[in-house]
């Protein structure tokens, strides 16, 4: 029992710090790809925004401030071992307390409102408010949590269709284009585009949302869907909506997909943006309780 | 493509001056205002308490820290997406006066005939970039409907405000335009070779 008491206290310290760290500091796989696009960028509108957003990286880091306003829904993704010493429920819990600790503490803006009244709820919590995602790990006695507080702006831009099984392939990759040119300069490109195929009409879409999750410069482990994921990248940024959507040559910085196995005669298509300021930070907990915080996961 | 500086409020003559594509840097005072706020102004129809004539709206919920009654210190202010605020477009121009709407994102071509007709602009600035955009707030001097906290109406101070982008002058036309109508062009070029 202690050890659990203690084990819930320890997951909640690490959810209040882990949603203010991914809120102020942007990861180092993301830092790189902006790099890259600032020395890739053709027009000059599209050029001084990724300078600016290098800029304001970097201003963020010197003042300890928050990255973007926008402090978002707290996302959790969790992958939790069958042997670790804490039930879910209980996880839970702490990553609800976590959450609002660090929004009063820091303070930190709360967005969570009744979808219905639009009152606000309170300090970025509220009924189903974080969201959770739970993988659950055989063999295995660790936990990892990994935060990813998502903004409104780029959550906005977020779209599902019902392919049918003709509209193949090509189905998909026209969907996903149609999608980011009609998004433009709403979800603050050049961002993550998270594409989830297969599954269910529910299930593309958290696929969609837990491709935005992965670091920048990760594939796909099935190599059909990785050479998807690659041909998607080249053609969005053929588009010309450009940063910001003022124009130029980098529209994404990356495309995941996500994928699962389907009925055959279901081909669902969801798109997740994730806006250039890709927030996401993890933490793997032992069942000691031991925290190691990870940047690149 | 020119560069300007403007201060805020401003007058019709300053803002018939700027073309879509040009890069402006704005001081003086800036509003605050975002979706419910603006609800409550159109669709429930209260009368703002701050004056808009001239106004410089920036689409924000800043991150805050109270330290008094009306006084609050700016911990993390930037910008939201403007598209969901389009149809106030109009009744800000011609009921109050309104010359710059800033946001992020641009603002759909609804807004080209209602800036055209008033003398208004539609500023793009770099949306996420909020910690830089702190930096260029010097204070927050007052704060109306608090209870819509934090989409209250915000006055804010500031200097080298930007960079911003004209995506929408007062003469019809708008880079958003332009680079969407491109960048369906291009789409249809890419969706036949698929």
């Amino acid at each position: 029992m202690t050890v659990a008491t203690d084990l819930q206290q320890v997951v909640e310290d690490t959810a209040a710090h882990l949603y203010v760290w991914a809120l102020k500091d942007i990861p180092q796989d993301l830092r790189d790809a902006i790099a890259a696009a600032v020395e890739r960028e053709t027009s000059v509108p599209g050029r001084r925004v990724l300078e600016t957003i290098v800029r304001n990286v970097e201003v963020a880091e010197e003042r300890q401030n928050l990255v973007c306003q926008d402090t978002g829904i707290a996302v959790y993704a969790c992958r939790v071992g069958e042997h670790f010493p804490l039930h879910p429920a209980r996880i839970y819990d702490a990553l609800k307390t976590g959450t609002e600790r660090a929004t009063v503490e820091h303070p930190l803006r709360s967005n969570a409102v009744h979808t219905i009244t639009r009152e606000n709820t309170g300090p970025n919590t509220g009924h189903r408010l974080p969201i959770v995602h739970w993988e659950f790990i055989p063999d295995w006695d660790g936990l990892d949590v990994k935060c990813v507080p998502k903004g409104s702006g780029s959550e906005n831009m977020s779209f599902l269709k019902m392919c049918v099984p003709a509209d193949g392939v090509k189905g998909i990759k026209q969907f996903v284009l149609e999608s980011i040119v009609g998004a433009g300069g709403k979800p603050c490109p050049p961002g993550i585009v998270g594409v989830g195929i297969g599954g269910s009409a529910d299930y593309a879409v958290y696929l969609a949302k837990d491709a935005i999750t992965r670091p920048v410069g990760t594939r796909n482990s099935d190599p059909v869907v990785a050479e998807l994921e690659a041909e998607l990248y080249d053609l969005l940024n053929q588009t010309g909506i450009g940063p910001m959507g003022l124009g130029g040559d980098v529209t994404v910085l990356a495309v995941h997909i996500e994928h699962a196995d389907t009925h055959m005669t279901l081909n669902p298509v969801a798109v997740n943006y994730q806006c250039w300021a890709a927030r996401r930070a993890s933490a793997h907990i032992s069942a000691a309780g031991d925290v190691d915080l990870d940047r690149e996961f | 493509m020119a560069e300007h500086r403007l201060t805020f409020p401003a007058t019709e003559e300053d803002i018939r001056k700027l073309r879509a594509g040009d890069l402006v840097t704005v001081d003086g005072h800036i509003i605050g205002i975002r979706d419910r706020t603006q609800i409550r102004i159109f669709d429930q129809g209260q009368e703002p308490p701050l004056d808009l004539s001239g106004a410089f709206l920036l689409h924000t919920a800043p991150n805050v820290r109270r330290l008094g009654p009306g006084k609050y210190e700016p911990l993390c202010i930037g910008t939201t997406t403007s598209a969901r605020m389009v149809r106030f477009t109009e009744p800000l121009g011609e009921r109050y006066g309104v010359r710059a709407i800033c946001g992020k994102g641009g603002l759909p071509d609804e807004a080209i005939e209602p800036m055209r007709k008033h003398g208004m602009v539609y500023f793009a600035i770099v949306g996420g970039a909020a910690a830089l955009e702190t930096t260029q707030i010097e204070e927050i001097e007052e704060v109306a409907w608090e209870d819509l906290m934090p989409e209250c109406l915000w006055k804010f101070r500031v200097k080298d405000f930007g960079p911003l982008w004209v995506g929408i002058d007062s003469h019809g036309g708008s880079l958003f335009h332009d680079v969407q109508e491109a960048a369906q062009k291009r789409l249809e070029e890419l969706v036949a070779n698929l």
